[in-house]
């Protein structure tokens, strides 16, 4: 046990039924560092990371912690809490309709009165403290996300915790957001908290953390000191092979820009959520919207699918001229749609796997002629081993799959529809590195081999510009800008983007 | 491999209704055990001259079968609208006083104006559960709320189309519905209950009415950016509701051969919702299973004729059934049903465990 350790983890077991979750895991977090946790869905990061807050309790090995004499025995949460264990969560779990002061003490009182001068007191000092721009007395809703998530970690500080777990604290937030709550996690660092750092980011990772854990498949892989751990390699690690997968991206990627018929064109199409924009794609082409958040994008293409109402413009599929203002109507003109928004508008959380994949297709056949069950189980076998999805069954309900996994299985929905045109909103948000790929490859092949029209829209650009040929480029829900061939560059994009000069 | 993979079906498939059969089964032997001629079934011959089949088993079933048919289509509402409705005891009595408006416009009932009035009596129960479908569906009222226009008024209005307080039935038709037909021994209810069973089964076989329904609601965002319209869904699952109503609603009428619109199908609604929820349905909607519902219905008779036979005085009774309603609910609670799970998995790793062991040896 190093002396300047304030957590240390040795041989963590635990065991779900059916699955070893944790097999004899070992973490070690100093004083004063951030401590990136990295892994694959599923690799146990999140299984351990819960037996660190007591969620869940482990099967077997110990947990020390500086201050505890003996082992630390955490059983619920609370226990967590009052051992100084923080965690900050990727949703946040605040109130947004009190201020940020009472967001900061609420269920904290002791005694029986609340002293709301005191608090409002002690919360403008914190804020004020670790430079948050936020006001006590604010409602926490009016505040930005990035504050909001701020806000969580200065209740978290304020508890006086030694260890501050952040579980993908970045992954709504834009960049200069970013910034500033990588701003906030240094200065917490140099006053000697211990920062537990979970993200799917790797740019992230390198640029804050000092130290990574890798975990794969329960096991822990190794702790190493950032600078002895290239990215590449960091990846080879955590996917347990190595990059020659991403080598043969690169081939794949022999990205054409398709010079086949229009299969999709819009002319001043506009939904309650967008403004009239211009839009095609030709058979076999990927291209992509790209823009910061909130610039329209996902916007554009769910007025495409008709998710919102659609307001004006005029839609030819093939040629022809089609009424698309209804998703159901979009389907049957071929175009397939993958939302931004996994959990609130993909999957069905509590259907099974089975029933999750074959929807889309079974409304496409319509109310009344329902496939066999073995009909169905044949196509959800199909597509389970086609895209590699990792479900105990096919009864398993989708909600407890990983978040990879449960993509996976909406790709799936869609491509058993077999669309001509298949819009990806954010296919490969919040899930690991190999599954990110997989999807990067299998989105090329389908275009390539299929002669697919894709319209593919990440927030990683570098994923964009493997995968698409031509990239639409948004401001302030306005299209600002169309790159191809040679203007494809990640400089490019970013100038595009900002508004500088073409 | 496979032979595992089936039993894990298995016991998915009976998941949900472990709770209901469990409690069915404490009933049948708690009879059994205070009264083994509980259970006896002899021939008797009724007020109608006809030779039946009686005994506590067939009241039970025979007087369940108004609730085990609301339960039916309330756990469509529920599953498809994540709400219950309040209204079906009164929309019940609006549907019988159609019922018997039509059959008293004539002298004597003959087949052809029972036929009238049964399409009479569920085109209107239909037609007031479409009056609820709308506010719920298009205007996205909370169903208790919008069910409750309907529950305080509806036997106000049943009183209005029937003018007098009891209109009496009279015919062999009647009785033939309401009891037993001559020659069959056993209460015509009961067919009722299997008519609507089978129904509802055939058109989950031949319509994708289940994978809509619960589509809509486990995530009705989700289910219309699939081409499903979550609105023509909930609308329907009242309509089937108001089918379930006006069954349930004749059976009432003609088993006591009399409307009075206070007391048809009273406190049904509650009954109803008790039974989808014993069924361990959720009532937040999405994944349903009818034959739990249905067995729902069937507890809550037992466990009032079990009472009755205890000679448990009325007033009583509703207590008593309260506490074993309890001890059912929390049965079936999210926080018993892990810890149960949690203990059953331990029990089975550890088998497991030993199993291998004894293998290396």
């Amino acid at each position: 046990m190093q002396n300047d350790a304030v957590l240390t983890m040795r041989g963590i077991d635990k065991q779900f039924p059916g699955t070893k979750a944790l097999k004899k895991v070992d973490f070690t977090l100093r004083k004063g560092e951030i401590h990136a946790l990295m892994g694959e869905n599923g690799a146990g990061k999140s299984t351990l990371i819960k037996v660190l807050t007591g969620v869940h309790e482990k099967d077997g090995g110990s947990i020390w912690l500086e201050g505890v004499d003996g082992e630390a025995h955490i059983h619920s949460p609370q226990d967590a809490q009052n051992l100084g264990i923080a965690t900050v969560y990727q949703e946040i779990t605040l109130c947004p309709n009190l201020t940020v002061a009472e967001n900061m003490f609420i269920g904290r009182t002791q005694g029986q009165t609340v002293k709301w001068k005191d608090n409002i007191k002690r919360a403008t000092e914190i804020l004020n403290n670790l430079g948050i721009p936020a006001r006590a007395k604010q409602e926490l809703s009016s505040c930005s996300l990035a504050v909001q998530q701020m806000v969580a970690i200065a209740r978290a500080v304020d508890m006086n915790c030694k260890v501050l777990i952040l579980d993908e604290p970045t992954s709504s937030l834009d960049d200069k957001e970013v910034e500033m709550l990588f701003g906030l996690m240094r200065d917490l660092k140099s006053r000697g908290v211990g920062i537990i750092f979970v993200t799917h980011f790797l740019e992230q990772v390198y640029e804050v953390s000092d130290r990574i854990t890798v975990l794969r498949n329960g096991e822990l892989v190794g702790e190493y000191a950032i600078e002895d751990l290239p990215q590449v390699e960091l990846v080879a690690k955590m996917m347990g092979k190595d990059l020659n997968d991403l080598a043969d991206l690169e081939q794949i990627g022999a990205k054409h820009a398709a010079s086949g018929e229009v299969i999709y064109e819009a002319e001043k199409l506009s939904s309650s959520e967008s403004r009239a924009f211009d839009f095609n794609i030709h058979t076999g082409e990927v291209n992509g919207f790209t823009g910061l958040l909130g610039s329209g994008r996902s916007e554009s293409v769910r007025a495409i699918f008709g998710a919102d109402r659609v307001t004006g413009g005029k839609v030819k599929v093939k040629g022809q001229e089609v009424k698309i203002t209804k998703p159901h109507e979009a389907m049957k003109a071929g175009i397939g749609y993958l939302p931004e928004d996994r959990k609130r508008d993909g999957i069905i959380a509590d259907l099974s796997v089975r029933e999750n994949i074959i929807l889309a297709l079974q409304v496409m056949k319509g109310f009344f002629h329902p496939m066999s069950k073995s009909q169905m189980e044949a196509f959800a076998d199909e597509y389970i081993k086609a895209l590699s999805i990792k479900t105990a069954s096919q009864d398993t309900p989708v909600g407890s799959l990983s978040g990879g996994n449960q993509q996976k299985v909406i790709l799936a929905r869609w491509l058993l529809t077999h669309p001509d045109y298949l819009i990806l909103d954010e296919p490969t948000r919040g899930i690991d590195v190999g599954t990110k790929l997989e999807i990067q490859k299998l989105v090329l092949r389908l275009a390539n081999e299929e002669n697919m029209s894709i319209t593919f829209i990440s927030s990683e650009i570098e994923e964009m510009l493997r995968t698409c040929s031509r990239l639409i480029v948004m401001r302030d829900r306005n299209i600002v800008g169309e790159l191809t061939g040679e203007q494809l560059t990640q400089a490019q994009v970013m100038k595009t983007i900002a508004g500088g000069e073409q | 491999m496979s032979v595992r993979k089936k039993s894990t079906k298995k016991a998915n498939g009976l998941g949900q209704l472990i709770i209901p059969l469990t409690a069915l089964a404490l009933l049948l032997l708690f009879n059994l055990f205070r009264d083994p001629n509980f259970f006896s079934i002899k021939i008797a011959v009724n007020n109608n001259g006809n030779s039946v089949l009686s005994g506590n088993l067939i009241t039970i079933i025979d007087n369940a079968s108004a609730l085990a048919i609301i339960a039916m289509g309330m756990t469509l509402v529920t599953a498809a609208c994540g709400g219950q409705d309040i209204s079906v005891g009164a929309v019940g009595a609006i549907a019988g006083s159609f019922f018997v408006q039509v059959l008293k416009a004539w002298d004597t009932i003959t087949a052809g104006s029972m036929i009238l009035a049964i399409l009479v009596c569920i085109l209107s129960a239909v037609a007031f559960m479409m009056f609820n479908g709308t506010l719920v569906a298009v205007f996205k009222i909370q169903p208790m709320i919008a069910t409750l226009i309907l529950f305080s008024c509806g036997r106000s209005i049943a009183y209005w189309i029937t003018g007098s307080a009891t209109p009496q039935l009279e015919g062999s038709i009647v009785r033939a519905m309401g009891m037993t037909i001559p020659g069959i021994p056993i209460p015509t209810p009961i067919f009722a209950v299997c008519l609507v069973g089978i129904i509802l089964a055939l058109i989950f076989k031949f319509t994708n009415l289940r994978l809509y329904t619960q589509s809509v609601g486990v995530n009705q965002g989700a289910a219309r950016l699939n081409g499903i319209n979550p609105t023509a869904i909930k609308f329907l699952s009242f309509v089937l509701l108001g089918v379930c109503v006006a069954v349930a609603a004749m059976i009432g009428v003609c088993r006591m051969a009399q409307l009075s619109h206070k007391t048809l199908l009273v406190d049904i609604e509650m009954d109803a919702i008790l039974a989808v929820a014993i069924g361990g349905n959720n009532l937040g909607g999405g994944k349903f299973r009818l034959a739990g519902s249905i067995m729902g219905a069937y507890i809550i008779q037992m466990l009032t004729t079990t009472l009755y036979a205890m000679n448990v005085a009325t007033v009583n009774v509703k207590a008593y059934k309260a506490i074993v309603i309890i001890i059912i609910v929390v049965a079936g609670s999210p926080v018993i049903k892990s810890k149960v799970s949690a203990l059953i998995s331990r029990i089975k790793a550890g088998k497991l465990q030993t199993s291998a062991a004894k293998g290396v040896e």
